[in-house]
């Protein structure tokens, strides 16, 4: 009785292990075709920046320009050098860091009466920062141009930072990071006379630090990239525009040298590659969505 | 969605006894919200509240120039816009981009699907497909014109597997048959890790017993997406396809960067228009900018309440 019912299973056995296999392959096959297709621009610009532009050679030589045959760095003294690369940088430097700054400083000091206080109003207050994600922006652009020209901001680093510090995202991430921190520990700190401003510095912050530093990455990377509202900022200063905005100008030249650009380009892109590579982690986990 | 209650978006919860506050606690309070109040106050509700205002009004120009105020003049620039067929065709232009809102989500969804096995370097091609979420779109813009370019690799792979004649290739940005559908694949580019991140998280929750025994029932995997998955990610489809529509009836960096609207206004979106009724050229206008912002700022607040009926329409057809 047994052997009739292991029969066939014994002969299905290796069938059903073939035919999985076959999916794993077919899996393997469509995961690299989509690998290729997210990561294949990428990889021709980096190919492009490291090829030996003296050789001659067109960057459209194919298969040649995919696959550079000597190697060199010339290129990325030569972009840094010819386009005055060193003061984008600084621009692109300057406004990350000041947005990051201000944009921890904000979120974590709005963030700790929310978690911690009552008082009246919260319940509006809360309505009116979840009502920042679902607001209409088409016009804010235009506005706050305005708005920045009144002030003798508009052209400045600091007009491109104001407007992006105070978001919804960096306070709810702080409140859940307060939320999360005991009772006990602040009544302590207050029965030993400490002030709200010394709890929240040396408590609640220390005691955040992977909020802080999840919140300071998603600024990073958003900021570094970001390339309408500094385009349109810093219109008028065409020598405080970050990276973002040059690369695109310096493409945009008559009779550019795409091999620079490309060196450019990488130049540009390896910052937010290696933090991303170190912080993949919190990326992968899909915070920012959550909000945006 | 399933991550909204770790970033706490819930309410506080209301105070049971009608306690009374401290003064102190109060005070407290709204000094360490005040600079988030102010900066939020000035450039977001302000811009929202003025811009609207602006809309209705004559506004640019020679008038700003002269410093004079705006001018109420009711609905005129909604006549404006209606009667300008750059508008029409940028409104036209816009919606047409929502097709890409249902290939996208099912893109991103399989490619979840598919990276959320156990197998060896799946946690390598999660992060190779979220780089071009983390590039930079002027980077994009760099990179996608080469690829696009007459002499781009493009053409090189579609003439290397004979699916376009050695001599008759073109620039895909430059042809008005083809540009917007160029654009249209950058944004798919940059977008679909950013919404398979989302997937991912909402996959996490789907029990795998319950994946197990649709296999032990004998269904295959294509079975399994469209009765299991599809059906339990549904809260997650309708954040990302919402996230989507308004993303792709807004778009205006792609444009921007690549084609700057052309050729022949086949890429001009409505956000172009009004950043370019706002910025480019010399007659700035910006309360006909205002106008069309508004026009499409309610677009897209329609677009969100249908997509809401959709879903729960198809969630009672099922039940």
């Amino acid at each position: 009785m047994s052997l009739v019912v292991r029969a066939p299973s014994q002969t299905a056995a290796p069938r059903r292990r073939n035919v999985k296999l076959g999916r794993i392959i077919v899996r393997y096959v469509f995961l690299i075709a989509v690998l290729i297709f997210a990561v294949f621009p990428f990889l021709w610009t980096l190919a492009i920046a490291l090829t030996d532009k003296t050789a001659g050679g067109s960057i459209y030589n194919f298969p040649a320009s995919l696959f550079p045959k000597a190697i060199t760095f010339h290129n990325f003294a030569d972009v840094y050098r010819t386009f005055s690369l060193g003061k984008y940088i600084w621009n692109s430097v300057s406004i990350t860091g000041m947005t990051i700054i201000g944009t921890l400083l904000v979120s974590a000091l709005a963030a700790y009466p929310l978690a911690r206080f009552r008082f009246p109003g919260k319940g509006i207050i809360f309505a009116v920062i979840i009502a920042t994600l679902v607001l209409p922006g088409e016009t804010t652009f235009i506005v706050n141009t305005l708005t920045l020209k009144k002030m003798g901001l508009l052209g400045t680093h600091l007009g491109v930072v104001l407007p992006t510090v105070a978001a919804a995202f960096g306070i709810f991430l702080m409140r859940q990071a307060f939320l999360s921190i005991p009772q006990a520990l602040l009544e302590a700190a207050r029965l030993d006379g400490a002030g709200e401003l010394t709890i929240l510095t040396r408590i609640m912050l220390p005691l955040s630090v992977p909020s802080l530093a999840a919140l300071g990455i998603f600024t990073l990377v958003g900021t570094w990239n970001a390339y309408f509202w500094p385009m349109l900022a810093l219109s008028g200063a065409p020598d405080a525009v970050p990276l973002s905005v040059a690369v695109l100008k310096l493409k945009g030249q008559f009779n550019y040298d795409p091999f620079n650009i490309a060196a450019g380009s990488i130049i540009m892109m390896i910052p937010v590659l290696l933090v991303f590579l170190a912080a993949q982690k919190l990326f992968m986990r899909g915070m920012e969505g959550a909000v945006k | 969605m399933a991550r909204s209650q770790p970033l706490g978006i819930k309410p506080p919860k209301p105070n049971a006894p009608r306690a009374r506050y401290s003064l102190r606690d109060t005070l407290l309070s709204y000094g360490f919200l005040a600079p988030a109040l102010i900066l939020l106050t000035l450039f977001t509700f302000y811009p929202l509240a003025y811009g609207s205002y602006l809309g209705f009004t004559e506004y640019g120009g020679a008038r700003f120039a002269q410093g004079l105020a705006p001018k109420w003049i009711g609905l005129e620039n909604f006549r404006t816009l209606a009667a300008d067929p750059l508008f029409l065709t940028a409104l036209g232009n816009s919606v047409k981009y929502l097709v890409i809102v249902p290939v996208l989500q099912l893109a991103s969804l399989s490619v979840a699907v598919l990276v959320n096995k156990n197998l060896p370097g799946m946690a390598f091609f999660r992060a190779a497909y979220y780089i071009p979420v983390v590039t930079s779109i002027s980077l994009a813009a760099v990179m996608w014109d080469w690829v696009y370019n007459k002499e781009g690799t493009l053409n090189w792979a579609l003439g290397a597997v004979r699916l376009i004649p050695e001599g008759s290739f073109f620039g895909w940005l430059n042809n008005e048959q083809t540009a917007f559908w160029a654009v249209m694949l950058v944004t798919f580019w940059r977008g679909f890790g950013y919404y398979m991140v989302l997937y991912l998280a909402g996959l996490q929750g789907i029990p795998a017993e319950l994946e197990e025994a649709a296999v032990l029932d004998g269904a295959n995997s294509w079975k399994r997406f469209w009765s299991i998955t599809v059906p339990l990610m549904k809260p997650t489809i309708l954040l990302c396809s919402l996230l989507s529509t308004i993303a792709a009836l807004r778009v205006l960096e792609e444009v921007l960067v690549l084609t700057n609207g052309g050729p022949l206004n086949s890429t001009y979106t409505a956000l172009m228009y009004v950043y370019s009724k706002a910025f480019q050229g010399f007659n700035f206008d910006y309360g006909l900018a205002s106008a069309a912002g508004l026009v499409v700022a309610v677009v897209a607040l329609l677009l969100s309440v249908v997509n809401f009926r959709l879903f729960r329409e198809s969630d009672g057809g099922e039940s």
